[in-house]
């Protein structure tokens, strides 16, 4: 397929997941869009385009943000995480277990914190970065945190307890790395 | 024994997927494919004068412009009314692309394929229509006026007419001793699942095969209807649904246009085409659902006893039925619940708006028919100062009553009979869990404290598990892994979870050597859909059947091979073994090696199949007259009538004395799906059918003005619950068996969503002391109400006149 488009480009270069991409972009290029379709990190995914559900909530430099609301030139230089860069998992489509995923991931598959699933990726970003700064939150804490995404499908509830379960997974494993540091 | 597999909280087997990103929804595919977008009307009732594309065609990167008038044959016939009846005597479907005429804002006008979105989203920008306006029918009352009209072919906007009586309603309603008439109104809302819809398709043109991809609740159904559009043998079409992010009911119907015309422009042009709806698309071209205005004349005796019910439903169907008219045929059977009515008539007005079209919502018609219903009994029990929970009790049908006929017809066109339930029992565990007899203390202490609160409830039975059919296949590897298919599709519900259940179950193999496969039509070509809380009690009972018959076969090989009787054996973790002499045992990898008498070994395990391996018996065939190759069953379930659930909630709400703002203090659920196959994933369910609720009795509404523009298409303006609206849900469950499929289950999809609106306006009510009968209901509304009833202008509610209140009674 030839480039038909006579829009400027612009060259662009994002790390996402710890990979540094290069690439050549229109001014207009959706950093959400860059994402699932360049980079073809499909992982994110795009529940409104104005910013309002969450679905597409990527991490830049450690904050959750929504990639629907930036451009993909404006990521020039910053540090992308999406879901696919939450766990340690080569492939992601290779369902990994147990202490592949990141704790938040973990918790939600524990607790039934997702049904059709799509929304999921925002909730896991978002949640992610929160339990960063806020490793034990009480449960009104915890619906406070997610209060920005909208889900369809839960109702909510297995999402609050996905959060309190993940930050004791967090704890949990920060014990046993605590254990093993002291053993070695 | 085999770890009991089925009615265990099991961890769904979808998630590690995920989680990680490893979903696949519509417009995760596809990254090669062209681009479609959509020119649609922004007016609500016009001709269409003219269409100018000059200008687009010079965008560089757009492929193809496309009009009604460039579709061959069928593709440019109407799209299909899915559902025909014969009380639907004025039933319209839209095409693919508007012909002359649009009736409703979003209608598609003009199919723009470019190299991406962004080009052809410029190109559709660049495209001029003139248009002729048209006078606009929008809501009920405007539409029942028959003033103006939506199809000029069609009488009075009445698509359909409807009237369904048992026993004689008018004497009976002459003798009751109390009558009381209710006027009600129910707004719109919508399914709004997160991932819009989206059509993905491939022209093989070496093969003259179509692959396409929908994100749709019935991939056989597509399948079907596309083949049939586009003169395709249905040999050459396959569909399949991948993962899909949520339908609520929304994406059974089918198929929409762009189903038509995505497949169609892949064949023309040669090349993979994509269309993935984006969220404005969603609100305008979609489907919503909800709006009636229902009238409601009830009547009783002294005790609360149900003699009379006449009902009257309009209900608005927008601008098209391609759905028929399910929706109010579901309001007018399932408004009786669990009670008796004395006599019963129902008649209903369909009718034409100029708005985006009704097709079913999780609950499909019963929230309207719960909300009526509910109501009624709330308005029975203030008129003779009775306890709203006795007031229900006294009409329940009872256990021993069961099975239960109504004498209406169902949705399935079957007898409106249920099969089981205890709605007495139901009500004792609901009154014990949000202590209800308890409330009246706590609603004085809190009105010390100056603080409004209500108690309501809501009751209802849900008619789950529709036919015609569903189908499973399992097959079995000679490595041991089990695939399993049925063709019906998921979105969210667990499916390769609790299917993989009732396998493990039923076969006695290891929860992960099962896999499940859904709504793909290479798999299992004969299905029907998701929708109608359907997918467990008709897949799940058919994967059952399907695991019992490769369970005979694999017992009748085993046994042959091991020289046993195949009583005597048993299959535990995926090996057959004889009872009591476990060492005598092969894996049912083995047997599926047995199974299929090989020529050629491709590996170790083969090499025992093959035809110098082994002892035979020189006068028997390889393959026995009576079997095939292959540890393989298949089998079908086909019910003779749905299966009936039922549910009852109660909630606590608290309204500000000042700001009318509504707050949900407690939200209890009592539920009964009959036995279930994964109390976590029902309770999941459960979770998210009262989200919903809650979203469409305080939240959701579809904003339209006079002249067709619906106001609130996206998500800063509709309202959808966050997190922080949606209060706790209280869960209890009650297992009452349906008699009527081999593993006792009945649906639980929808349940959670359809009392919410009677439950909410109920606990409204209570706490206010005036009638509510419109939902959703906003702060404003309430606060509104306030000032009416404050003028005189609503009559307070009986209980408040009398000197002590009588409820609770102890």
């Amino acid at each position: 397929m030839t480039d038909t488009t006579s829009e400027t480009l612009h060259d662009v270069t994002v790390s996402v997941n710890g990979v540094r991409h290069s690439a050549t972009v229109p001014a207009r290029r959706l950093l959400s869009d860059f994402l699932r379709h360049d980079l073809e990190l499909t992982g994110t995914h795009v529940g409104c385009e104005h910013g309002v559900c969450g679905a597409c909530t990527v991490l830049v430099d450690g904050a959750p943000m929504r990639s629907c609301l930036m451009f993909a030139v404006t990521a020039q230089d910053h540090a992308i995480t999406t879901v696919e860069g939450l766990c340690s998992a080569p492939d992601a489509r290779v369902a990994p277990t147990g202490e592949s995923m990141n704790p938040v991931q973990q918790a939600f598959a524990e607790c039934h914190g997702l049904q059709c699933g799509f929304c999921t990726p925002g909730f896991l970003t978002t949640v992610t970065a929160y339990l960063d700064e806020n490793p034990s939150p009480t449960s009104e804490q915890a619906r406070e945190a997610i209060s920005g995404n909208l889900c369809r499908c839960t109702g909510y509830q297995n999402i609050v307890k996905s959060v309190l379960r993940a930050a004791e997974i967090r704890a949990e494993r920060a014990g046993s790395d605590v254990t093993t540091e002291e053993q070695a | 024994m085999t770890t009991q597999m089925f009615g265990a909280p099991i961890r769904r087997k979808e998630d590690p997927r995920l989680v990680t990103g490893g979903g696949r929804y519509l417009d995760d595919l596809g990254h090669d494919a062209l681009a479609a977008a959509f020119v649609r009307s922004p007016h609500a009732h016009a001709r269409i004068v003219d269409i100018d594309a000059s200008e687009a065609i010079e965008v560089e990167g757009v492929v193809g412009i496309y009009v009604h008038e460039d579709l061959p044959g069928r593709v440019g016939e109407p799209l299909p009314l899915l559902i025909p009846h014969p009380t639907l005597t004025h039933g319209r479907t839209g095409y693919a692309l508007a012909k002359d005429e649009v009736n409703h804002v979003g209608e598609p006008i003009v199919m723009v394929v470019a190299t991406d979105r962004y080009i052809a989203e410029d190109a559709c920008q660049r495209i001029r229509v003139t248009y002729d306006t048209l006078p606009v029918v929008v809501g009920i009352e405007a539409a029942r006026s028959g003033e103006l009209l939506v199809h000029d072919d069609v009488p009075d906007n009445v698509a359909a007419h409807m009237l369904q009586e048992v026993g004689d309603v008018d004497a009976a309603m002459a003798a009751a001793p109390h009558t009381l008439t209710l006027d009600l109104d129910i707004e719109r809302s919508a399914c709004m699942p997160m991932e819009g819809k989206g059509v993905y398709a491939r022209w093989d043109r070496d093969r003259d095969e179509l692959r396409m991809y929908s994100s749709t609740q019935t991939s056989t159904g597509v399948r079907a209807a596309v083949a049939a559009k586009l003169g395709l043998p249905l040999a050459k079409v396959e569909c399949i649904a991948p993962d899909v992010g949520g339908g609520f009911g929304v994406k059974i119907v089918h198929p929409w246009p762009e189903e038509v015309l995505v497949p169609w422009a892949a064949i023309l042009l040669g090349r993979p085409v994509k269309w993935a709806e984006d969220r404005r698309e969603h609100f305008i071209s979609a489907a919503h659902e909800r709006g009636q205005l229902q009238q409601v004349t009830v009547g009783f005796d002294d005790e609360g006893h149900l003699l009379a019910l006449d009902v009257k439903l309009w209900h608005d169907n927008g601008a098209y039925t391609p759905y028929g008219i399910i929706v109010p045929i579901i309001t007018s059977t399932q408004l009786l619940g669990p009670y008796k009515p004395g006599t019963y008539r129902c008649e209903f007005w369909s009718l034409y708006t100029n708005t985006v079209l009704v097709t079913p919502y999780r609950g499909a018609g019963r929230p309207q028919g719960c909300f009526a219903m509910e109501r009624t009994m709330d308005a029975i029990a203030d008129e003779l100062g009775l306890d709203r929970a006795e007031v229900r009790s006294r009409n329940f049908i009872l256990p021993a009553e069961m099975p239960w006929d109504h004498g209406l017809l169902f949705q399935d066109g079957r007898p409106l009979k249920y099969d089981s339930g205890d709605f007495p029992a139901s009500l004792a565990k609901l009154k014990q869990l949000v202590g209800w007899d308890d409330f009246a203390d706590y609603r004085r202490q809190a009105e010390a404290e100056g603080r409004k609160v209500g108690l309501g409830i809501g009751c209802y039975v849900e008619g789950t598990g529709v036919g015609p059919y569903e189908g499973g296949h399992i097959q079995i590897e000679t490595s041991g892994r089990v695939n399993v298919s049925t063709g019906l599709t998921s979105q969210g519900q667990g499916h390769e979870t609790v299917f993989a259940q009732i396998v493990a179950q039923e076969l006695g193999v290891r929860m992960e050597d099962v896999f499940v496969t859904t709504g793909d039509t290479r798999k299992m070509a004969y299905a029907v859909g998701t929708f109608a809380s359907r997918a467990a009690v008709m897949s799940g009972s058919a994967i059952a059947l399907a695991a019992r018959n490769v369970r005979a076969k694999a017992l009748r090989i085993a046994a042959d091979a091991l020289e046993v009787s195949p009583e005597d054996l048993e299959i535990v973790e995926g090996t057959v073994r004889v009872k009591g002499a476990p060492a005598t045992s092969m894996s049912l990898g083995t047997v599926s090696v047995l199974s299929n008498p090989l020529r050629y070994a491709f590996d170790e395990a083969a090499q025992a199949a093959t035809q110098f391996a082994g002892t035979f018996d020189p006068d028997k065939p390889p393959v026995a007259d009576d079997e095939e190759p292959g540890l393989e069953g298949k089998d079908f379930y086909s019910p003779t009538q749905a299966t009936f659930a039922n549910g009852m909630h109660a909630a606590i709400v608290e309204t500000d004395p000042v700001t009318a703002e509504i707050r949900i203090l407690r939200y209890c659920v009592i539920h009964d799906c009959g036995t279930m196959i994964n109390p976590m994933i029902v309770e999941g369910q459960v979770h998210g059918g009262v989200a919903q609720g809650v979203g469409g009795a305080l939240y959701e509404r579809m904003a339209y003005d006079e002249s067709g523009q619906l106001l609130n298409a996206s998500f800063m303006d509709f309202l959808m619950p966050y997190a922080s609206e949606v209060p706790t849900i209280e869960a209890d469950h009650l297992e009452t068996p349906s008699p009527l499929n081999p593993l006792g289950i009945k649906g639980a999809g929808e349940a959670g969503c359809i009392p919410v609106s009677a439950v909410i306006a109920s606990a409204i009510e209570d706490a206010e002391g005036f009638p509510i009968t419109r939902m959703p209901i906003s702060p404003y509304d309430l606060w509104e109400l306030r000032r009416r009833h404050a003028d005189g202008e609503i009559p307070s509610l009986h209980r408040l006149s009398r000197t002590s209140s009588k409820e609770p009674t102890a």
